[in-house]
């Protein structure tokens, strides 16, 4: 079992590792993937805040008192948060992936630095 | 207050309904019903904020009460903005029956409009940090997709340009609402201002976590309210969207879902509205207002042109609520209403210039007051209200904020907003003389004035331009700007108001 902080550092290298391709890539559709990464990374981070050790799920089955399940499960705020958010972001990756394939129609080529017809 | 949940509803159903009868198979049946049905839509959404206005309260979503449920809350600092994002798009919706047919799919058009309304709407009213995110997030998909409405070449670059910025920024608020989360426990703007404040977030008490959060949300907010250094998407975007889109984008977009949602959770909900996050308000304010206004100078596309502007005009908002003083945020939030006011104007008239000339650019342009006196004589007073000129309205709300910055001990900052003031009137003595004053070209003489139902949100709006200059009587003032500047510098009433309503 690796340890709390070390889980967080990892999301926290996630995150960059997104924000890094977004920032250097050149083409469309890995900048796209860099997004799908960095948002995925902060479902994690959330997740991860709302987990404990040892966590069951937070579902109340039927002979389970309050206190156990007050006691050992995982909150379930966050993941009821990450299911809204995993949403939204498939909302916005299909929106992304529906723009990439019409900048292939327009200006044939997915590569970022020779699409500018915009500037000043 | 059961009202209130309405305002977010109707626009939010409407858009599905008009999405749905597409089913109408006779072409001007279906339009007709379309442009009913939106319009009855945001009417009603006017007519609950002006009647809600000043009632100040909350409703508890599906009677979950407070902190567990998602509240809606209404209070002096939203009611305005309330009621100015729903005018705003009235008259943008109205100007779009006419223009939007030369672009087609009006059903995809209608249920975008009214589904950023709806975001909007929601942003506005929302009391909890997560459902505002979900909101802002509604808002921003459907202003990706509409900004992009045209598909031809520079729409679809701006689109994408867009949407990765405001994807970045986004990713830092969910990341920052994760943070706060861990602290708080809690989803619930008043009861995490009121943890907060107990731990001593002012006093620089509170754990690093949470000043990374503040960090984070300024990040993310900065961005959608497009404030220099975060603005290099708004000079593509607002002018590629159609023009009433440009007008809602500019007019109210990245004032509810930038400027209020910033203030909001930073200074009520971390309440931050003392020391670092008001100064970084004023630096960004600052740098927007100077750079936007002198990138603008040399723009020769009109609504390249305003949307700079829009830059500098956000940074005078910015500045005013960063001076974190009560004549300071009077400015501000003066300043926010008067922009939603003459920026819409003028990209309504740049809409109504494209549609008859089909260009933007300045130079192929000329003496259109003689052909267009509607347009011009609006666009005449859009632009006197911009550059402040009394006694059109952006003069007194500019006035407000520079006695304020005076008053704070910033005087440098005030003759700042002077010298931007003054480059804002040579831009639009340029756009005027180049677009509308003087003598027509030859190759123009037969264009005619926009349609009927085009001018008339033009007319509204200049009036409302001229109109607007007596929110600053005392008595008005008192009702609609002083409740905000209150529970901006004082959370607890928020936090009162909040607990008081749910009992």
């Amino acid at each position: 079992m690796i340890s709390l902080p070390v889980t967080y550092s990892l999301c926290l290298v996630l995150f960059f590792i997104g924000l890094y391709g977004i920032v250097t890539k050149k083409n469309a559709v890995k900048i796209i993937i860099s997004i799908i990464i960095m948002e995925n990374s902060v479902n994690l981070f959330l997740l991860l805040v709302g987990y404990r050790k040892d966590g069951i799920a937070p579902i109340m089955t039927e002979g389970m008192s309050v206190e156990k399940f007050v006691s050992g499960a995982v909150d379930p705020l966050t993941q009821a948060m990450v299911l809204t958010s995993i949403v939204i972001g498939l909302s916005v990756v299909a929106l992304m992936v529906a723009i990439a394939i019409r900048i292939y129609e327009r200006f044939n080529t997915f590569d970022v630095s020779e699409i500018k017809d915009l500037k000043g | 207050m059961t009202l209130l949940p309405l305002i977010v509803l109707i626009p939010l159903a409407a858009a599905f309904i008009v999405a749905l009868l597409d089913f109408i198979k006779d072409d001007f049946t279906r339009e007709l019903a379309m442009d009913i049905v939106s319009g009855i839509s945001i009417l009603s959404a006017l007519i609950i904020s002006i009647v809600l206005f000043g009632n100040y309260g909350t409703y508890a979503m599906a009677g979950w009460k407070f902190p567990v449920g998602i509240i809606l809350v209404l209070d002096g600092f939203s009611a305005p903005v309330l009621v100015i994002t729903n005018f705003v798009a009235l008259m943008c919706l109205l100007f779009s029956y006419d223009y939007i047919k030369k672009y087609g799919a009006k059903e995809k058009y209608y249920a975008l409009f009214l589904l950023m309304l709806a975001g909007m709407n929601g942003v506005i009213v929302t009391g909890d940090i997560f459902n505002l995110y979900v909101f802002l997030e509604i808002a921003s998909v459907a202003s990706y997709a509409l900004v992009g409405y045209g598909t031809q070449r520079e729409e679809i670059e701006a689109t994408f340009k867009y949407l990765v910025l405001s994807s970045i920024g986004t990713s830092f608020m969910l990341l920052g609402i994760g943070l706060v989360y861990a602290h708080t426990a809690n989803l619930n703007m008043a009861y995490i201002s009121e943890i907060l404040a107990s731990s001593g977030v002012s006093a620089g008490q509170a754990p690093a976590s949470i000043y990374l959060a503040a960090v984070l949300f300024i990040v993310g907010f900065s961005v959608k309210a497009a404030i220099v250094p975060f603005h290099a998407w708004l000079p593509d975007a607002h002018p590629s969207a159609p023009a009433p889109i440009s007008a809602m984008l500019s007019g109210v977009l990245i004032k509810t879902i930038g400027i209020y949602a910033f203030i909001r959770v930073t200074y009520i909900m971390l309440g931050m509205n003392t020391g670092v996050v008001p100064q970084v308000l004023r630096i960004f304010g600052s740098l927007s207002i100077m750079i936007g206004v002198l990138l603008a100078l040399g723009q020769w596309d009109f609504k390249r042109l305003l949307a700079y502007h829009s830059v500098s005009q956000m940074g005078y908002i910015a500045l005013g609520f960063g001076l974190a003083t009560p004549l300071g945020i009077i400015g501000g939030l003066y300043h926010l209403l008067n922009h939603s006011v003459f920026k819409s104007l003028l990209f309504l008239n740049s809409g109504a210039v494209d549609y008859r000339l089909n260009t933007r650019n300045l130079k192929k342009m000329g003496g259109l007051s003689e052909k267009m006196p509607v347009t011009g004589t609006t666009s005449m007073i859009a632009s006197l209200s911009i550059a402040g000129i009394p006694p059109f309205n952006g003069f007194w709300s500019k006035l407000v904020i520079v006695i304020a910055a005076i008053q704070a001990g910033h005087p440098l900052l005030a003759i700042w907003a002077i010298i931007g003031s003054i480059l804002t009137l040579a831009s639009f003595v340029k756009v005027q003389r180049y677009a509308f004053i003087g003598k027509i070209k030859d190759s123009l003489k037969n264009i005619k004035e926009a349609t009927a139902l085009m001018q008339v949100p033009m007319i509204i709006l200049a009036l409302a331009c001229i109109l607007m200059g007596l929110i600053l009587v005392p008595s008005i003032r008192e009702v609609i700007l002083d409740p905000a500047a209150k529970i901006l510098l004082d959370p607890s009433k928020y936090i009162e108001l909040v607990r008081g309503a749910a009992g």
